[in-house]
């Protein structure tokens, strides 16, 4: 392993993320917290909602962020750096083990998918108002955010080398749109208890353990139990990553 | 010190279309389907290399030559740790380039067919981080980039994004990438493919003051006079198999007669191909479609008058001639019967 190297590529995708960093932060906020301005402070304000559904809503809102963020900074560089001019070839030539190379992208994934979480919060808790009661535990919010932020980054490699270019508008439709809808981001697992084939059928959505690993660890609102959160996050991570990886190596190599 | 090549027996047989990579433009797609009669499933299955055996010395120019879908890319593909070998082995120096790729890598710079720069980057960013990619410390960097922008006259657009290039920037770009960590073996692809007569000749400039360095340099290419005017040795490939190889020299004396000359005539009686083979001068007749000859022979114009006289005499008529002098591509079609440019 080559650290010397695996640093420089990282302050590569540091620097291009640094330059795009407005239009990045729009892209990945602005919707979530449009989200809760709109759930969180009219619906609750005008009486449609409890007002304890911003407790609910808050850590749903940062999961989704974080995902969305992780996913699109490894995912769409990804895409473009395979098409046809193959804009990765300088850095699959660079003088280290071409899985580090994607290990590299994961690295700055997660660490665009956590700028994003922690960015969220208090933006979202302004957005809202008052009334938002957090219950902040932080070193198992610290592990729960690191797997969110892993298994968005590992998530954005595997799409990343899946699809082309010309997919992406599929994969926002078929896999991120129903990923959120059905992540219980915006409702928590126990409520789809009136659903009971929908409540076991969302447990195979990656989406699901982060917002309530986050709802337990920032919340009092009811979640899932936080090892079955983290056990689950973690063999979810490790799936992603192996084929990931062997996807980036038929990516990489002819 | 240079650093060798080495290529043992190498074969490479794409199962899967390959990707759309700057590196795999060029493959003759005569994809065979292995098909058996019982066999429901066609199998896709292309013969880039078919068993290429090489040696490239130290310090050497060496050049690929060959149509488009010889071969020639993927086999620098393989030496520069790309694709993945069906079978053979592939050295650079003594490291094996598909399983000892990190060794191997430290002592390559590639230019690609097509420019695959960072598009994210401004010109000088793409040298100094590949720089950072192989270790070079930021002063090193910085000396090494403000050279090379210099040398390849980019010194003023260099913070200027490359996305905005224009072709021949961006080749020339790639060049100074490939050369910033002061590789022992430099490989370029088709380097001087829609490039400017002026840029060419400065490229030309640059490989060959790079090899005085010492280095050895691995291009493909397929102008004639590019292998000419820059290789010491040459190996002339077609569907994946070396043809023949050696100096320019070498190989254009191996031509028979050295002139070639292509005649069409109306129709090609059966008794012509003989009574040209006996005029003087005249090593080789063949045969070129059903109205055409190819003729190897020691002189070229001075040839004309005898062939239309026997033409004549046998109630042919001769319709068009071409003279080609002694170079790499009568070579080419020598050895193929087909031109470069087929």
């Amino acid at each position: 392993m080559n650290w010397k190297t695996f640093y420089a590529l990282l302050s590569r995708d540091g620097h291009v993320a640094r330059r795009n960093l407005l239009p990045m932060l729009l892209q990945n906020l602005l919707q979530p917290l449009l989200l809760t301005f709109v759930f969180g402070r009219i619906l609750t304000t005008s009486g449609m909602m409890h007002a304890e559904y911003k407790n609910m809503l808050l850590p749903g809102v940062m999961a989704i962020s974080m995902v969305l963020s992780g996913v699109q900074a490894v995912a769409m560089p990804l895409i473009t750096e395979f098409q046809f001019t193959r804009e990765i070839e300088d850095r699959l030539l660079a003088p280290i083990d071409i899985h580090w190379v994607a290990m590299e992208k994961i690295a700055a994934g997660m660490v665009q998918a956590l700028v994003a979480g922690l960015v969220v919060i208090p933006a979202a808790w302004l957005t809202m108002g008052s009334g938002v009661q957090l219950a902040f535990r932080p070193a198992e919010f610290g592990v729960i955010c690191v797997l969110v932020a892993m298994f968005s980054a590992a998530g954005g490699l595997l799409l990343g080398c899946s699809i082309g270019q010309t997919q992406i508008g599929l994969m926002f439709s078929l896999v991120i749109a129903p990923m959120m809808m059905f992540g219980c981001a915006y409702y928590s697992w126990q409520s789809l208890a009136a659903f009971p084939v929908l409540q076991y059928a969302v447990l195979v959505n990656p989406l699901v353990y982060a917002s309530e690993g986050l709802r337990g660890t920032l919340t009092s609102a009811p979640h899932i139990r936080i090892p079955i959160v983290v056990g689950a996050l973690a063999l979810i991570n490790m799936a992603l990553l192996v084929v990931g990886l062997r996807k980036f190596q038929q990516k990489a190599v002819s | 010190m240079g650093i060798g090549i080495r290529i043992e027996n190498l074969r490479k047989v794409y199962d899967t279309p390959p990707p759309s990579a700057a590196r795999g433009a060029g493959f003759s797609f005569v994809a065979q389907r292995t098909a058996g009669p019982k066999e429901k499933k066609k199998k896709f299955e292309v013969v880039a290399v078919d068993g290429i055996s090489l040696e490239i010395r130290a310090g050497e120019v060496f050049g690929l030559l060959g149509p488009n879908g010889a071969g020639k890319s993927t086999t620098i593909g393989v030496l520069t740790t790309r694709t993945r070998p069906t079978g053979g082995r592939a050295f650079i120096g003594d490291h094996d380039a598909w399983r000892d790729q990190v060794k191997a890598k430290r002592l390559i710079g590639v230019v690609p067919q097509r420019p695959n720069l960072d598009f994210a980057l401004t010109a000088r960013e793409i040298l100094l981080f590949h720089g950072a990619y192989f270790g070079q410390n930021t002063r090193e960097r910085d000396r090494r980039s403000s050279e090379l922008l210099e040398q390849f006259h980019l010194t003023e657009r260099a913070d200027d994004m490359v996305r905005n290039f224009s072709g021949g920037m961006m080749q020339r770009i790639s060049i100074a990438r490939a050369m910033m960590h002061d590789p022992e073996v430099l490989f370029l692809d088709e380097p001087s493919a829609g490039l400017d007569p002026q840029t060419r000749l400065m490229l030309w400039e640059i490989v060959r003051g790079y090899n005085k360095l010492g280095k050895t340099i691995v291009l493909t290419t397929h102008y004639m006079d590019e292998a000419d005017a820059l290789c010491d040795r040459l190996a002339i490939i077609d569907h994946g198999r070396i043809i023949s190889q050696g100096t320019p020299k070498e190989l254009k004396a191996s031509i028979p007669g050295g002139y070639l000359l292509r005649l069409r005539f109306d129709h090609v009686p059966e008794a012509l191909p003989g009574e040209l083979k006996n005029l003087p001068g005249v090593t080789e007749v063949r045969a070129n479609g059903e109205t055409g000859l190819d003729v190897y022979a020691g002189r070229g114009g001075p040839l004309i008058a005898p062939i239309v006289n026997a033409a004549q005499a046998l109630a042919a008529e001769l319709h068009d001639v071409h003279i080609a002098e002694p170079s790499l591509e009568t070579l080419f079609l020598h050895h193929t019967g087909r031109s470069l440019r087929d």
